[in-house]
């Protein structure tokens, strides 16, 4: 799907949780939001971005929160 | 379930009072509610006292004197519909001398009555006949020569009922209805005495007068002096049914009445909760569409969108659509189609949809219209408040002190709520009203606003961050409240946050346009003026910040615990009839029946074990994704039932494309829509009086949708989407509706107590309704919040990413008006055309002449997604720069220019701020030639198959 768009979803996202004073929390509120909303290839091609292109586009808070919570963000069907 | 036709009317409003007064009424002891009419005493115990003022919709008036009574101890005859009762009262209702005084009055009225009683409309429906025949009236002693009104001129201009001066008694009902119940206040009675007779405007008839045709007037009128023509036309039906209006949100309840299958008309229900007995013009008048000759009957397919259309049966056109389905997932994967069921369809039908997508399709692609309305109302408020649902019944209003309306225009989008809320303002609540056009609450007769906030569109969470902020610095909080009921942690961290001066009122006047000043005296009210309650609409939640913005709204109730209890809360005005229906029951992509999450095991093994099938534990698409995966390749096939996603979605070019770059889009609606127009299978849907099931209004109120005539093409919607999944290889075994609501309560805990016979037996149940709450919950919260504290969320303002540039320097915001409903699909086709023909482009005076643009004259508008021509209305209600449009006609093509930019959290688009230019032109847009062109293909491409 178009990168760019999911760049942007996923800033916008990370733009609300940032107002949140406990940094962990605004973490922990990014990679839930896009783990409960966003379909399984929009997660993978997220995280393949992240790998290939370090994340290139995304605000830092949000890669934080991805590389932070990687795991969880994985489609269940890659997990092993 | 059948109603007679007639209900008793027992002549004035029930008394609220608890205490009850015990009196004798025709020798018979009676005991009443202290307050009420001796008229209604002797009615709820039989006793029918004559009457033509008095109807139980209306305060008592007193004018005709036919209730006449005796009273032992008082002198004279008192009329009984004004006189309350009192303990111990001795009242006669009929006796020699009554009699005859009822005699007098009657001939009066009779010697100025055309008699032609046989073949009037109202004939068998005529207060007037009634009492004739009561008060044993045999002759008119005045004779019939005198002065009389027999030849005054017919008023027909509105298109749904007409009024004729010469059936009139003069009672002031439709006046007093007008007032009282609808607030329009467009009737009066002019002239005295023999002359006086009813007027609407200035002199002005029906259609030209400010009256919005709600019908109360109609309703009220004893006589055939205000008639429906349908009534004129095909006579007085023979049986009624209790269903509920299919428009908007308000979910009003009507009795439909009939002929056989024929639709006379559509009365408003007395004992309907939502409505209780008022109606606006698109349920009471506009439901013609449903027989509409441009209804398609037939099931039809093609292989390519350039093909003409092929009428098929309904097995050859299932078939193809199930092989299609089948042969795009082994090709594609799994993944690769989806659903789309609007929230136009029943509960039944949503569930049957998201049944089918899980189970036979075998994925979470699903995803409902209401993803474009209210989806951040669903998620803003299971945040703050732990249910994706407001909190209270429209009743509740009745008990409100200060009303808060933000992004929502009550008056047009959900009339009949707006009627009862206009009400109280005129008992004295008082209003605030946040919304950047001057909306008509805000000065309406006999009702100004003390606040209005005429924001710059685009910063909701800006003002509500900034309310927030007085409330905080001004000690205004709630405190005891909040200690007790909410989180302590959440609480201090949005305390601190809106307290910095950069939320204050002052800071962000820049940002808002509001003066600090309005703010601050609005958030004083809100806070500290009684019961105060929040209203809000689409203008909250289509935004880049709805979610944010809905948080922000629930903020402010617990800060200041107006939550829990009558006359308070938070409540959206959802748009369409079953948003919050089709939310309840399961047709997002991540959540099942009752908003339990799609990862969440246990529930899902709970409906892997009723439906026999293995459940996708992760989301699947949401719409615009649907959209995006398209154009990528990767989702192929659709199933959409009900909705128009062509007209009703934004950037039209965006949908277009990705549904062009599909190999199966299944459309199943009562019209070729506009995204019909892209499909390959049609098959013909069911309107709401073709067939069975509920709708959840915007108060949680699940009320039943009755059939009343046999489907157009044969089946129901539920039947087409159970043929359609077995043919997929997975059965669904249902024989009737009540069995799929039946399955829904015994999987969703919100819902388990809820059973068609439950619906009949209580008319309408408010969710949550179990073993709980039996009879269903009214208000939500009372006692602690559904996710057991209330917890605060930062709220902070994000400028949203549609800027005003030199290039783009107006922003566009979208809405809608009374007479035509969302795509117009439906009011497109009745006589609410006269209303409203096409979609104007509203542009403030400055602007307008700014741009030498004249009102009338035809004018681009230009935005970053595309271009457009409307014709201009150049008003004072716009602030200037900011323009407004609806988007009720496909070749207007609002949504050709408003963008793919959405909500955060939800994907909900951002209809209400595009940027946009405007200049005045001569002839319509390459996108608005293109639509033309496209358009007549298309229909050429139905009547090829009708035809052929
Ligand atoms: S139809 Fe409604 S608005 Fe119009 S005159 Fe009658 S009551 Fe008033
Ligand atoms: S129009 Fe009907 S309701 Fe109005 S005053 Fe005349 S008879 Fe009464
Ligand atoms: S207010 Fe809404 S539900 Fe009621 S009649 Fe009008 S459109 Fe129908
Ligand atoms: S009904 Fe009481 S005065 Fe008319």
């Amino acid at each position: 799907m178009d990168m760019q768009n999911l760049l942007h979803m996923a800033n916008k996202i990370g733009s609300f949780f940032a107002s949140m004073p406990d940094h962990e929390e605004a973490l922990q509120g990014i990679s839930g939001h896009i783990h409960s909303f966003w379909a399984p290839r929009m997660r993978s091609q997220l995280l393949a971005h992240v790998d290939t292109r370090n994340g290139e586009g995304l605000t830092p808070i949000v890669l934080e929160a991805i590389l932070a919570n990687r795991d969880s963000l994985k489609p269940q069907s890659e997990l092993k | 379930m059948h109603k007679s036709l007639n209900e008793q009317d027992v002549g004035t409003p029930r008394s609220s009072a608890v205490q009850q007064v015990t009196l004798e009424i025709d020798g018979m002891p009676v005991s009443v509610a202290a307050g009420t009419s001796i008229m209604r005493a002797a009615a709820i115990n039989g006793v029918n006292v004559p009457k033509l003022c008095a109807t139980d919709s209306l305060e008592p008036f007193g004018s005709c004197r036919l209730c006449l009574v005796e009273i032992e101890g008082r002198r004279g005859f008192p009329a009984s519909c004004t006189t309350p009762v009192e303990s111990g009262m001795k009242v006669r209702t009929q006796t020699p001398k009554l009699q005859s005084l009822r005699k007098g009055v009657m001939e009066l009225y009779i010697s100025d009555h055309p008699l032609d009683c046989l073949t009037c409309a109202a004939n068998g429906d005529c207060e007037l006949q009634d009492m004739a025949g009561v008060t044993g009236l045999r002759e008119v002693r005045y004779g019939y020569e005198g002065k009389n009104h027999l030849s005054d001129k017919k008023d027909e201009s509105n298109p749904y009922f007409t009024y004729d001066p010469s059936k009139c008694i003069v009672c002031n009902r439709c006046v007093r209805a007008c007032e009282e119940i609808q607030g329009t206040f467009a009737l009066t009675i002019t002239g005295r005495g023999f002359a006086s007779r009813v007027t609407a405007g200035v002199d002005q008839s029906f259609m030209e007068s400010d009256c919005v045709s709600c019908g109360a007037c109609v309703q009220a009128c004893p006589t055939a002096t205000l008639q429906e023509k349908t009534v004129i036309a095909i006579g007085q039906a023979e049986h009624g049914v209790v269903t509920t209006c299919a428009y908007c949100g308000v979910g009003c309840a009507f009795k439909a009445e009939m002929k056989g299958t024929e639709v006379v008309r559509m009365v408003p229900y007395k004992d309907g909760q939502a409505n209780e007995g008022h109606s606006c013009v698109k349920g009471r008048f506009a439901w013609g569409y449903a027989t509409h000759q441009d209804r398609i009957t037939k099931p039809m397919i093609r292989s390519k969108i350039t093909d003409p259309w092929r009428e098929v049966s309904w097995d050859e056109a299932l078939d193809y659509a199930a092989s299609e389905f089948k042969r795009i997932q082994l090709k594609h994967g799994r993944d690769s189609i989806g659903g789309i069921v609007s929230s136009r369809c029943t509960n039944e039908e949503g569930y049957l949809v998201q049944k089918l997508v899980r189970a036979a399709f075998g994925n979470n692609n699903v995803d409902t219209c209401a993803r474009v309305c209210h989806s951040p109302t669903g998620y803003g408020l299971k945040q703050t408040l732990g249910e994706s649902a407001g909190t209270q019944t429209f009743k509740s209003v009745e008990h409100s002190d200060v009303i808060l309306v933000i992004g929502a225009n009550p008056t047009d989008a959900h009339p009949v709520f707006a009627s009862r809320m206009k009400k109280r303002l005129r008992e004295g609540a008082k209003l605030i009203v946040i919304d950047p056009r001057k909306i008509e609450l805000v000065s309406s007769p006999h009702i100004r606003a003390a606040f209005h906030l005429p924001l710059k569109p685009g910063t909701n969470v800006a003002i509500l961050s900034s309310l927030a902020h007085v409330i905080v610095t001004e000690d205004l909080l709630n405190k005891d409240f909040i200690a007790e009921r909410c989180e302590d942690k959440a609480f201090t961290e949005w305390r601190d946050f809106v307290s910095q001066p950069e939320n204050s009122p002052e800071a962000m006047q820049q940002v808002t346009g509001v003066a600090a000043e309005l703010v601050r005296g609005a958030a004083r009210l809100y806070a500290t003026g009684g019961n105060a309650a929040i209203y809000y609409g689409l203008g909250v939640t289509e935004h880049a910040q709805g979610s944010t913005a809905v948080m922000g709204i629930a903020n402010l109730a617990m800060a200041t615990g107006n939550i829990g209890r009558e006359g308070v809360g938070v409540n959206p005005l959802r748009g369409q009839n079953n948003v919050q229906g089709s939310c309840d029951i399961g047709s997002f992509p991540h959540e099942l029946p009752g908003y339990r999450h799609v990862s969440d095991s246990t529930t899902r093994h709970l409906f892997e074990a009723a439906w026999g099938v293995t459940i996708q534990p992760e989301p699947g698409l949401r719409i615009p994704n649907m959209f995006d995966a398209a154009l990528d390749g990767s989702f192929k096939g659709l199933y959409c039932q009900g909705e128009d996603i062509v007209q009703s979605d934004p950037n039209t070019q965006h949908v277009t494309a990705a549904l062009s770059a599909m190999e199966c889009i299944v459309v199943q609606d009562i019209f070729l829509n506009e995204t019909a127009m892209y499909a390959h299978v049609f098959l013909p849907g069911s309107s709401f009086l073709e067939k069975d099931g509920t709708f959840t209004n915007a108060e949680r109120r699940i009320s039943r949708v009755r059939k009343v005539m046999p489907p157009k093409a044969m089946l129901a919607d539920w039947e087409v989407t159970v043929q359609l999944s077995e043919r997929l290889g997975y059965p669904m075994n249902y024989s009737h509706p009540s069995e799929i609501m039946a399955e829904i309560a015994s999987l969703t805990p919100t819902f388990s107590g809820v059973s068609y016979a439950k619906l009949d037996q209580l008319g309408s149940i408010q969710w949550p309704c179990n073993e709980n709450a039996p009879e269903g919950t009214p208000i939500m919260h009372v006692d602690r919040f559904v996710r057991g504290k209330g917890r605060f969320i930062i709220t902070q303002y994000i400028a949203t990413d549609e800027k005003v540039t030199k290039k783009f320097p107006l922003i566009l915001t979208t809405g809608r008006i009374l007479s035509q409903y969302n795509v117009g699909a439906q009011t497109r086709r009745t006589g609410n055309i006269q209303w409203h023909e096409e979609d104007l482009l509203e542009i403030h005076p400055h602007d307008a002449e700014d741009r030498g643009i004249v009102d009338g004259g035809w004018v681009e508008i230009q935005s970053r997604s595309g271009t457009t021509v409307l014709r201009a209305s150049v008003s004072q209600r716009m602030q200037p720069g900011v323009v407004y449009t609806t988007f009720h006609f496909p070749e207007s093509g609002a949504n050709v220019i408003t963008t793919d930019n959405a909500d955060w959290a939800t994907n909900c688009p951002e209809y209400k701020v595009t940027a946009v230019q405007i200049k005045p032109v001569a002839e319509p847009s390459q996108w608005q030639k293109g639509y033309t062109r496209f358009a007549k293909a298309q229909q050429d491409l139905l009547n090829q198959a009708q035809n052929g």
